[in-house]
């Protein structure tokens, strides 16, 4: 006899309706269950790539482009007016970043910023009878060491043998796998320019990342300026910061001090952060539809509970139960299926993601993986539980109200 | 219960009248004047549909009047909250009806409990002994752990008098609580009302057909068309 009287009651009214508790216990508990399991799945994998993403890529970069087109005369003159400029021929500028050494040297000087100059530009590699289009970023190898990961992500050779090479090269595993292509291969390069230099292999990297494996390649800067015909010319700053966090606001005030237009990691990564928002959304209304359906179980429950007990709730309140009491005892039901739901919901939500944990098996889509990345987090378990708690009790409030409602003079005198 | 006998009726009605409105209004009760006395049972009668069960709900503050106002151990309830109300019928009514109404997921000992735990006026170790004692006194020990579909009609309605009389209320009201028993028993329960008016001073009210049972209440009061007609 320890619970208190309210709840005592509640729990013998449930106990006497085991099936119908049951199921709506099951479906609270699937909802729980799923969502912990979708949760750390997604979670993992998106927390997985950005963390390649910060770790691999450079965190803003500058490139040798302006957000919007420069305005022209006439508009900045009659800034009011109504001017309608067509056929506007773009001035052929030679591209590229101009006072890079300058730009550099004042990044060098902020604490926390590393930098360094590169140039991209596309490129064919030829190896046999294969064609690869590739990128190919210019690079000096001591400063990009400290600004991305590449060096690590070297599964074969150095980066300082592209010093020792005549011409070296360094492939993404995906092109090496396309084309066939080993350490110490000898490839044809090709650029737009019309420039074919013969270049040997003399690394291979997988970063894990599926889109810079397949498309990037790495060459020193000098050699890259030779294939673009660019001499002397850089176009894209790299930069890696101590506090990623610091990016965007950065990038931002970079791109209005220098003109050139400054993306953060999360906008060159914009397209896959964009579906990781779509994915979370379709993850919490799939889970929240589960918990909807489950709602509607527990509200059948308590509803028939309500009308099934209408003699008894008439007994209490002539008894001398006030309104809130009846409207307890039938909330509590609904918070028990709620918070017994949650206990299993958390217990099988952990052994699936425990299951899913034990699953091995190659992935490869935004990132390469072996098996799920899972995200575990007590965050999820929080989350799951306040929905299922704040659901089921919203579930039970209404058949709760209903019976705190009746009155008991009609009840007494429709029984007699 | 205090030997001293107190002047205060336990419950009264002042020209008490109930209609329930509607397009076609309804009078339950109408100008119902009652006193009844502490340690006095009496015993309400009259036609099917006079109002005698419309006048038990008023006195018992489970309705309320249109007009006039019912008095509690002297108290005013006219206008007092739901919750004020449910209050007093909490530590002060006990109500019987014609049916059981125990709750059949519990014991007979647990129902008895109920309005106890309720009230929370005895500590937890208590309010077991008290129902004990209670059903002990309405020859139901060896019943206690049953369920009330263990227990034959008269057994239960005994539960549900040992119920109403969980909180030592002043005041007992009892619909028909024998219309369900045969003879020996129904006497049986109206023997239990007198000696609750009677030895304890609690004020007992019972609705009954049964005119033979009616003689055994202290006053008899007779409505008719929800109208007393013939106070004794
Ligand atoms: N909700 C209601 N709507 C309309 N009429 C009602 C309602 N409740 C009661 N009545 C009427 O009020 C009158 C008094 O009813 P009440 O139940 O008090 O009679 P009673 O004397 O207890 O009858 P019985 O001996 O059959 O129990 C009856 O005529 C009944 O039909
Ligand atoms: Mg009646």
């Amino acid at each position: 006899m320890a619970l208190p009287l309210g709840l005592h009651i509640a729990v013998q009214h449930l106990v006497h309706r085991k099936r119908q508790t049951l199921t709506s216990l099951l479906g609270v508990a699937l909802g729980v269950a799923f969502f912990i399991g979708i949760a750390s799945m997604m979670q993992g994998f998106q927390r997985d790539f950005v963390n390649r993403v910060i770790n691999v890529s450079p965190h803003i970069t500058i490139k040798d482009e302006f957000r919007t087109p420069p305005p022209q005369p006439v508009e900045t003159v009659h800034a009011d007016a109504t001017v309608a400029l067509r056929g506007i021929k773009p001035k052929d500028e030679v591209r590229g970043i101009r006072g890079a050494r300058a730009i550099i040297d004042s990044l060098e000087e902020m604490p926390g910023v590393r930098v360094a100059p590169t140039l991209s530009g596309q490129i064919l590699l030829r190896f046999g009878s294969k064609d690869v289009s590739a990128n190919v970023t210019g690079i000096v190898p001591e400063k990009e060491r400290r600004v991305t990961k590449l060096e690590e992500d070297l599964v074969e050779g150095s980066l300082d043998d592209l010093y020792t090479a005549a011409n070296g090269i360094i492939i993404g595993e995906g092109i090496a796998q396309k084309a066939g292509i080993g350490m110490d291969d000898l490839v044809s390069v090709v650029s737009p320019e019309g420039v074919v230099m013969k270049m040997t292999v003399v690394g291979i990297f997988a970063s894990g990342v599926t889109q810079m494996d397949n498309f990037d390649t790495y060459a020193l800067l000098k050699k890259a300026q030779v294939l673009q015909d660019r001499p002397n010319i850089i176009n894209r700053v790299r930069i890696r910061l101590d506090d990623v966090e610091q990016a965007a606001p950065l990038a931002k005030a970079l791109e209005a001090r220098f003109g050139y237009r400054a993306e953060s990691w999360q906008e060159q990564s914009k397209n896959v952060l964009g579906i990781f928002v779509i994915q979370n959304a379709i993850m919490y209304s799939t889970v929240g539809a589960i918990l909807i359906v489950a709602c509607f179980g527990i509200f059948n429950v308590i509803s028939t509970v309500v009308f099934e007990k209408t003699r008894d709730i008439g007994i209490l309140k002539s008894m001398g139960f006030r309104e809130g009491d009846i409207r307890r005892i039938f909330i509590y039901q609904g918070l028990m299926v709620g918070f017994v739901g949650m206990l299993i919901g958390w217990t099988l939500g952990f052994a699936l993601v425990e299951f899913m944990g034990s699953i091995k098996f190659t992935m490869e889509g935004f990132i390469r993986s072996q098996g799920f990345i899972l995200y575990k987090t007590p965050r999820h378990y929080a989350i799951s539980g306040a929905m299922a708690l704040t659901a089921s009790t919203l579930a039970a409030w209404l058949p709760a109200r209903r019976a705190s409602r009746l009155n008991p003079v009609d009840i007494v005198r429709g029984a007699a | 219960m205090s030997a001293a006998p107190s002047i205060t009726p336990t419950v009264t009605a002042q020209a008490v009248t109930r209609v329930l409105s509607g397009p076609l209004p309804v009078t339950l009760v109408r100008d119902i004047d009652l006193a009844v006395m502490p340690g006095e049972f009496v015993a309400v009668t009259g036609p099917s549909g006079s109002g005698k069960s419309s006048l038990l709900y008023l006195l018992g503050l489970l309705d309320v009047p249109s007009a006039g106002k019912v008095l509690l151990q002297g108290m005013e309830t006219a206008g007092l909250p739901a919750d004020a109300l449910a209050d007093m019928r909490l530590g002060r009514i006990g109500f019987v009806f014609q049916f059981h109404f125990l709750l059949p997921e519990f014991t007979a000992l647990a129902n008895v409990e109920i309005p106890m735990r309720r009230l929370r006026q005895w500590p937890e170790s208590e309010v077991a002994d008290r129902a004990r004692a209670l059903l002990d006194g309405l020859d139901l020990a060896d019943h206690a752990h049953k369920y009330p579909d263990q227990l034959s009609g008269g057994q239960r309605q005994r539960v549900a008098i040992a119920r109403a009389l969980a909180n030592d209320p002043p005041l007992i009201l009892a619909d028909e609580p024998t219309g369900n028993l045969d003879t020996r028993s129904a006497h049986m329960v109206f023997e239990q009302f007198a000696r609750l008016a009677h030895d304890q001073g609690r004020s007992i009210v019972v609705v009954t057909h049964d005119q033979e049972l009616a003689a055994l209440a202290d006053r008899r009061v007779h409505i008719v068309d929800g109208t007393i007609v013939d106070g004794l």
